[in-house]
């Protein structure tokens, strides 16, 4: 039987604020324990929340960015369950009524695109932590991630694959970058997905059962968990079994996962309005004014570059997926024309992106800066130096041979790089070569074409490999058919 | 004429130290001294410090000497032990919070401490607040100084027997559903429940958060007056404070009652209350009559809903508001048990009486998957309509007014084993704070047993200057708020 593949994501977003969602406490992390909660976040007897209007702004800013309807009231509700991490007995959360409602997120998977739909985007407060090492037989609590701001953004199950769950997420995490609403640091937990899977044979119009995988904080765990629980899915069912609704979590050291806790055991959470806390109400102005702060999204600017400067659509992807590529391939193509935009976007992708990797740097930390790119694209457009010379310029200005916007030009003059494009030189360094090597012209004419290129290569020889290859294969060419 | 400072109201300790009569030290060491001499029997206080209450009067008698008294410096002031003091056991009533100390202050007490009143202590109280006898405290039963085999009423008991057996000249009360009006009626004082949002709740312990509100309890109309002045005003610290302009709420005291209407709702003159208590509510009404008032009948039609609305919304809010106690961070914790869930059972069976395990059982029913529809949001449905009801008959009068209690004191384990017929003492306090109206009680008069009985005035939303005028008013045509219970004045000799 073929079977398909049904994911949504539940993704958890830290929001970028200095203090946390219900108090006045920091959320920088990797604190000493405890020394960032406050009375608040310690849930004293006679404390209250008092909300953080930088979390709404935040929510507000997304639900723009992803075309969702932002509700004008919404509500904040208790979930009430006992845990040694959750202070206060119960979470502050949003529950019938969330800030943000609706809205989609477009993904590329290889060359196609797709629209995943979401289905709402809520506030919350985080839990602290339970520490279970170096404390011999008892749990330490460290409450400094209490009220932590968190966005919880749920999708509807539109993937198909984990190939397109791991594209949603990317997307995900570059727009939320890209927004400024969460540094999207992984290893800090700033971001985290729970994965709602599922199975059914192809065809079938109902969703199977699903189970929810919890807290993948890394593209590859998500993408290994999906893998994971569709092989179990499907063997469980071709093995005549039946998929139980359950929440399972992921050992990334045994790649598998396990079960949790069954529907069965699932809490009642007993929800209900907070009372300490008035409906959230979002004003028109407010609106406008969060609509016209917002930067300019990665699609609208994928489809400027495209338009204004002519790269493809696959290079105005990759240039967009984050803000500050963006910023760093418009620094350097400025006002270029098509061949110099179209060079520009190819060393980025290209020679940049790799040195990029190898050196584990992002693009704000390029030792070749925008400028300084585009100097060189412009010395290869102009025909001064040839391919091959703009890469030793290039990693000439990566090791920090020369500075300033000029240093492409500096490296071409110290190294003595630049090409010589100039007819009449080239012509007579061709004659000079014919003249010398006679044997090969004559083979050349005999129909060996190998000839030709050990006359190119006596050619760019006797220039020290400064001839513009191009025109010493023209002028060769013309020369020996006439 | 300067009564002893043990019979004086705020007003006149205030004019007393003034005028040089007395010092902070002297008065705020007779009333410890009173308190010393009393509590063993009327058990209103479950904290005394004399040290820190002492030092605060000599930091007050500092103030006045340097010139830089406010009106209150030097008064001491009774707490209810629902609200948090720095360095004070906060116990809320409760096993559970035993051993809490408190490490910051609620707003109320910061407001007080700013304007230079002492704290004499920290007065006894039903348990986390869930109680209309001060039976269900941990520290013991309040006794009523009117007749010590009496309760005091509750939750606020035990700051109401404390300002009637003049151990404090006036205190602070919570009121829920009654908790400082109730009392007060009980013990023949002052109380009042402002307009909710008037006074912060930030350190005030939480029982059913969108009813709770602090409020003064005193022996005249003008104290509570004076208080008011203090405890109100905008906390950003609490999201439900109200962003009001200042205002003197003493500064409709002497206005005349000509021409106001006062609004009598048939639903509160029927068979529910006791005879004694309906008499002496009518002859105040009567009295505000020849003080040029007009009477209006009014109805409240969804008042008997009030009771059973309220014990599903306050039971909800409190089994999520009592949940931080938990044995985790701070307060009791069971001695022994096997892991986490025994460590939460124990500690919470242990921590928690009776009547407050009773009200959270009741709140997890309400707010359980498949029950909250037909209890918790039908209640909020009918807590509008019950909202209502006041709104079109406040079209009809400028204040409502009635009895505060059924009965008068009932006897320490009369209707203990009974939680309804305990309910029921609230019957005509409930609605007040389910509307987030303010409402007030002011001693009328007595049953014929001697106990006092009192007369509710409720308020259209911000009218407390009126009704503290309302009340004043009264208060100088009558003197039933200067009874006090027998053998007081020979103590306070």
């Amino acid at each position: 039987m073929k079977w398909e593949i049904v994911i949504g994501l539940e993704t958890h977003a830290q929001l970028s604020t200095a203090s946390k969602i219900f108090s006045g406490a920091s959320t920088a992390f990797g604190a000493e324990p405890n020394t960032q909660a406050c009375a608040v976040d310690l849930a004293l007897p006679g404390v209250l929340p008092v909300l953080n209007h930088g979390a709404v702004e935040r929510a507000i800013r997304f639900g723009l960015a992803v075309g969702a309807k932002i509700n004008r009231r919404s509500v904040f509700a208790r979930k009430n369950y006992f845990y040694p991490d959750l202070p206060k007995g119960y979470q502050i959360s949003q529950y019938e009524l969330p800030v943000v409602e609706g809205g989609s997120l477009t993904i590329r998977v290889g060359d196609a695109e797709k629209t995943v739909r979401l289905t709402r985007a809520h506030l919350e407060e985080d839990a602290g932590k339970s520490l279970h090492e170096d404390f011999q037989g008892t749990t330490g609590i460290d409450l400094n991630r209490a009220g932590t701001p968190l966005l919880e953004i749920v999708s509807e199950p539109d993937m198909r694959s984990s190939d397109e769950a791991v594209a949603y997420a990317k997307a995900l995490h570059a727009l939320v970058r890209w927004i400024g609403i969460c540094d999207g640091n992984m290893q800090e937990g700033s971001f985290r997905c729970d994965a709602n899977v599922s199975v059914r044979p192809v065809g079938q119009k109902e969703f199977g059962t699903r189970c929810e995988i919890k807290n993948l904080n890394s593209f590859r765990f998500l993408e290994k968990a999906i893998d994971y629980e569709v092989r179990r899915q499907i063997e469980v069912i071709e093995d005549g079994g039946t998929i139980r609704q359950e929440t399972r979590l992921y050992d990334p050291d045994k790649d598998e996962t396990r079960s949790m806790r069954s529907k069965e055991d699932a809490h009642d959470y007993r929800y209900f309005p907070d009372p300490d806390l008035l409906p959230l109400a979002v004003s028109e102005e407010t609106l406008e004014a969060i609509r016209k702060a917002l930067p300019e999204l990665p699609q609208a600017k994928q489809a400027r570059f495209a338009a204004s400067y002519g790269v493809t659509a696959y290079d105005a992807a990759v240039l967009t997926s984050s803000r500050e590529l963006a910023d760093f391939f418009e620094g350097a193509a400025q006002k270029a024309d098509a061949k110099a935009a179209k060079l520009c976007a190819n060393w980025i992708t290209g020679q940049l992106n790799a040195r990029l990797n190898d050196e584990a740097l992002d693009i704000t930390q390029s030792k070749v800066s925008a400028p300084q790119l585009r100097r060189l694209v412009d010395r290869i457009a102009d025909g001064s130096i040839s391919g091959n010379a703009a890469k030793t310029v290039f990693d000439a200005i990566w090791a920090g041979e020369a500075n300033g916007e000029d240093a492409a030009d500096i490296v071409i003059k110290n190294k003595g790089l630049q090409q010589i494009s100039d007819a009449g030189t080239i012509e007579k360094i061709v004659d000079d070569v014919l003249a010398a090597n006679a044997p090969q012209v004559a083979d050349y004419k005999a129909g060996k074409e190998k000839a030709f290129n050990s006359l190119v290569g006596q050619a760019m020889k006797a220039t020290k490999g400064k001839a513009n290859p191009q025109q010493v294969n023209e002028i060769l060419k013309r020369k020996l058919s006439s | 004429m300067q009564p002893e400072p043990q019979l004086a109201t705020l007003r006149q300790l205030s004019d007393g130290f003034a005028a040089g009569k007395f010092s902070c030290v002297e008065v705020t060491q007779e009333f410890l001294n009173k308190i010393k001499e009393l509590n063993s029997s009327l058990n209103c206080f479950i904290s005394v410090d004399a040290q820190r209450s002492l030092a605060q009067a000599r930091a007050a008698d500092a103030q006045r000497a340097a010139g830089k008294a406010q009106l209150l410096t030097g008064v001491p002031l009774a707490q209810k032990d629902i609200f948090c003091a720095q360095g004070w056991l906060t116990t809320c009533g409760s096993k559970m919070l035993s051993n809490f100390v408190s490490p910051y202050d609620a707003h109320v007490i910061e407001r007080f401490n700013a304007a230079g009143a002492v704290n004499l202590g920290k007065t006894n109280m039903d348990e986390f607040a869930m109680g209309s006898s001060n039976e269900t405290s941990f520290y013991g039963p309040v006794k009523n100084p009117w007749d010590t085999t009496r309760v005091p009423g509750g939750s606020s008991g035990g700051s109401a027997a404390a300002v009637a057996a003049r151990l404090a000249p006036a205190a602070t009360g919570t009121d829920t559903g009654g908790s400082i009006r109730q009392p007060a009626a009980l013990t023949g004082i002052c109380g009042l429940k402002p307009t909710y949002g008037v006074v912060s709740r930030y350190g005030m312990i939480a029982f059913a958060s969108s009813l709770d509100q602090g409020g003064p309890m005193a022996r005249t109309a003008d104290d509570m007056g004076l208080m008011l002045n203090v405890m109100a005003g905008f906390d950003a610290r609490d999201s439900t404070s109200l962003q009001r302009d200042a205002e003197d709420y003493t500064r409709e005291l002497a206005n005349p009652l000509a021409g106001l209407r006062i609004g009598l709702p048939k639903e509160f003159f029927g068979a529910g209350a006791a005879p004694d208590v309906s008499r002496a509510v009518e002859s105040a009404i009567a009295e505000y009559r020849k003080l040029g008032c007009e009477t209006v009948e009014v109805s409240l039609p969804n008042m008997a809903l009030s009771v059973p609305v309220y014990y599903v919304l306050a039971p909800a809010e409190a089994s999520s508001n009592l949940s931080r106690f938990d044995g985790v961070r701070y307060g009791h914790r069971a001695r022994d048990y096997t892991d986490l869930t025994d460590m939460y059972e124990k500690t919470r069976a242990e921590g928690f009486g009776a009547e407050v395990k009773r009200r959270i059982l009741i709140g997890a029913y309400v707010l359980s998957h498949g029950y909250y529809d037909a209890y918790y949001i039908r209640a909020q449905k009918l807590r509008r309509l019950i909202a209502q009801d006041f709104t079109e008959a406040f079209k009809q009068c400028d204040v409502i007014m009635g009895p505060t209690s059924p009965s008068t004191a009932f006897k320490i384990g009369e209707k203990a084993g009974d939680p309804v017929q305990m309910y029921l003492s609230d019957i005509y306090t409930i609605a007040v704070n389910l509307a987030g109206l303010p409402g007030m009680s002011i001693p009328c008069g007595f049953d014929s047993g001697g106990l006092p009985v009192g007369l509710q005035i409720i308020g259209n939303y911000f009218a407390e200057a009126r009704m503290l005028n309302v009340a004043h008013q009264y208060q100088l045509a009558t003197d039933w708020h200067q009874r006090a219970p027998k053998g007081i004045e020979e103590i306070a000799r």
